[in-house]
């Protein structure tokens, strides 16, 4: 093994000791680790079908057979918020995903040669950041349509602005750095530095920000299916089960209680998790 | 100052030609053709050749975008509902002083909470003050609006019955939606101040002014919460925008006829050009307040006047 890759590693393992010391943070990677295998188990973990409809059965309370009870449609709430998981899930890391690929781009480009570059792409970003984001994400939607890919990139490419920012302002303090000038003295390309160098050094603050963004992504989500512009009935999104649900809070709370919590527990792990990661990642807290 | 405020309201000049070429390119290359929803389906093949002309729909794209713009500008026309075929201007202007109203309403609780919260838990951390304020504040930060608006309408509109669960016209109408909306935003105000706080807390002209036999409460309220604003000021106008996108999920939970339900309801029906409308609103309101943000920090860091004297 290199040098180099020791030194990558032994950051890495002590980025986990630490984090391992802040209690706060290992419960929110405790819940979601326990959130994602409930994602990709949710055929097993599940005790009926989502879809399954038992009309005799309808606005069930919460009981033995049915733990979260039933909806409307007489359809069990435990599995639809088990298999919700799978979708919020998989709409917020892939969300998160378009966003940094895209986004880590555009900021890597603009930080790194200035110039017109930085120009144009900071201007478009300035455009993009002047709508919020929910909006921009309920633009998009209504120009591709309701589904589950659209939903994500919706959700993507309205979360670009945020992490180009961030990788363009670390990558900028980062090209002045002497390692740098170093490299490009023995005459390593551009495309080379940006890979090898200039990436591995903007992670920290890119991590931090994804884990957060995951669940900004995830509760756009599901604010779009609560508008109902997002996944479409009968898929068991857990923000359009919420706004299916309302129209029975009066005399059926708990049509909405389960996958409101749903929500919620996600959230509070990624941002627990999040706010774990900052503190452990960001050199400034670091003493 | 004067320069600084003139520059900074230039900017907000290309920022909305931009957000309106990207809008409007959005919406124009959207699947789905205008005239078919204004006429239906079954329109005749003349008819539609007809209205096409008349909407300016066979003129080139950037002309069609210039004439959108020159109409705005000058007669402050965004185009006739495709649905309705009343003028989008008034929908929208009779729509969006709900939306702001509860946006700014938003803001109020979001600072009245917000503030006093971080700085109580700066000023006590690490007891349990701060460990409770700042429990509250992580489940504010993770709790979706639009389950909260819920929870709110199932606690005082069904169980005490002590407030109303739809409109916005009363007072009593107003505080269900200004929580549901302030509260998350509350919670990110709360952690900003705290920490904002903490830091000046470290500073050398506080344990200066501790030093001079000053009481804690004139410290906190004369040198450290001053500092503390600075980046709390940044975290709201950001909020500001946030919550104007939240008025819109706020407005679906509670029934109020805002800008964002208009805007949920044209996209239902494709009726794109109050979506346009809608979002060129809240952009430019938003550009607005940003503006205002910027020049309020001009006039709490002294840092930022000093370079445009």
């Amino acid at each position: 093994m290199s040098v180099y890759n020791e030194k990558r590693q032994s950051l890495w393992l002590e980025t986990w000791h630490r984090l391992r010391k802040n209690k706060a943070a290992v419960i929110g990677l405790v819940i979601l680790v326990f959130l994602i295998l409930v994602a990709i188990f949710a055929d097993v973990i599940a005790p009926y079908d989502f879809r399954a409809q038992d009309l005799n059965a309808t606005f069930v309370k919460p009981n033995s057979t049915h733990w979260f009870g039933t909806d409307n449609f007489g359809r069990d709430i435990f599995s639809r918020v088990v298999y919700g998981s799978r979708i919020s899930l998989q709409i917020g890391f892939i969300a998160v995903g378009i966003a940094l690929f895209v986004g880590g781009f555009i900021g890597a480009v603009s930080g790194y040669f200035g110039g017109i570059f930085d120009t144009l792409f900071m201007r478009l970003v300035d455009v993009m950041l002047a709508v919020p984001t929910i909006l921009l994400a309920i633009s998009i939607v209504a120009v591709l349509g309701p589904g589950i890919t659209n939903l994500m990139i919706a959700v993507g490419v309205s979360s670009i602005p945020s992490y180009a920012r961030i990788v363009r302002a670390n990558v900028m303090s980062i090209k002045e750095m002497q390692y740098i000038e170093a490299a490009r003295a023995m005459g390593t390309t551009n495309v080379s530095i940006i890979l090898k160098h200039v990436i591995p050094n903007t992670l920290a603050p890119v991590i931090v920000q994804s884990t957060i963004g995951v669940a900004g992504a995830i509760l756009s989500a599901a604010g779009l299916g609560f508008i109902g512009l997002g996944i479409q009935p009968p898929n068991p999104e857990w923000g359009s089960m919420l706004n299916a649900g309302r129209h029975f809070i009066r005399d059926h709370p708990h049509l909405t209680t389960y996958p409101g919590l749903a929500i919620m527990i996600t959230i509070l792990s990624l941002n627990l998790l999040g706010d774990g990661l900052r503190d452990v990642l960001d050199p400034k807290l670091k003493d | 100052m004067v320069k600084y405020i003139f520059r900074r309201i230039l900017l907000v000049i290309p920022v909305m030609i931009g957000v309106s070429f990207l809008v409007f390119t959005m919406i124009h290359f959207t699947p789905g053709d205008p005239v078919i929803t204004i006429l239906g389906e079954t329109a005749s093949q003349e008819s539609i050749d007809q209205l096409r002309e008349e909407l300016g729909l066979n003129d080139p794209f950037l002309v069609q975008y210039f004439n959108y713009v020159k109409n705005i500008v000058v007669d402050q026309d965004l185009g006739r509902s495709y649905v309705t075929n009343r003028p989008v201007t008034n929908e929208i202007v009779s729509k969006f002083p709900n939306t702001l109203r509860l946006a700014l309403l938003g803001v109020l609780v979001s600072i009245s909470i917000g503030i006093p919260l971080g700085i109580i838990s700066a000023v006590k951390q690490y007891t349990w003050v701060d460990n409770i304020a700042m429990f509250f504040a992580l489940i504010g930060v993770s709790m979706p609006i639009f389950w909260q608006g819920i929870l709110l309408i199932i606690l005082f509109s069904v169980t005490f019955r002590i407030l109303p669960s739809s409109g916005f016209n009363t007072w009593q109408q107003m505080i269900l939606p200004a929580l549901t909306l302030g509260t998350g935003s509350a919670a990110i105000v709360a952690r900003m101040t705290r920490s904002s706080m903490l830091e000046v807390y470290r500073q050398d002209y506080i344990r200066t002014a501790r030093s001079k036999g000053l009481g804690e409460f004139t410290v906190v309220v004369r040198h450290a919460l001053r500092n503390t604003l600075i980046p709390v000021v940044t975290i709201v106008g950001l909020q500001f925008g946030f919550l104007l996108g939240g008025a819109i999920v706020t407005e679906t939970i509670f029934s109020i006829p805002g800008v964002g339900r208009l805007m949920v309801d044209a996209i239902r029906q494709r009726d794109m050009l109050i979506v346009q409308g809608g979002v060129l609103m809240i952009a430019f309101t938003f550009s607005i307040i940003n503006l205002f943000v910027d020049i309020m920090y001009a006039f709490l860091d002294p840092k930022i006047r000093a370079q445009y004297k």
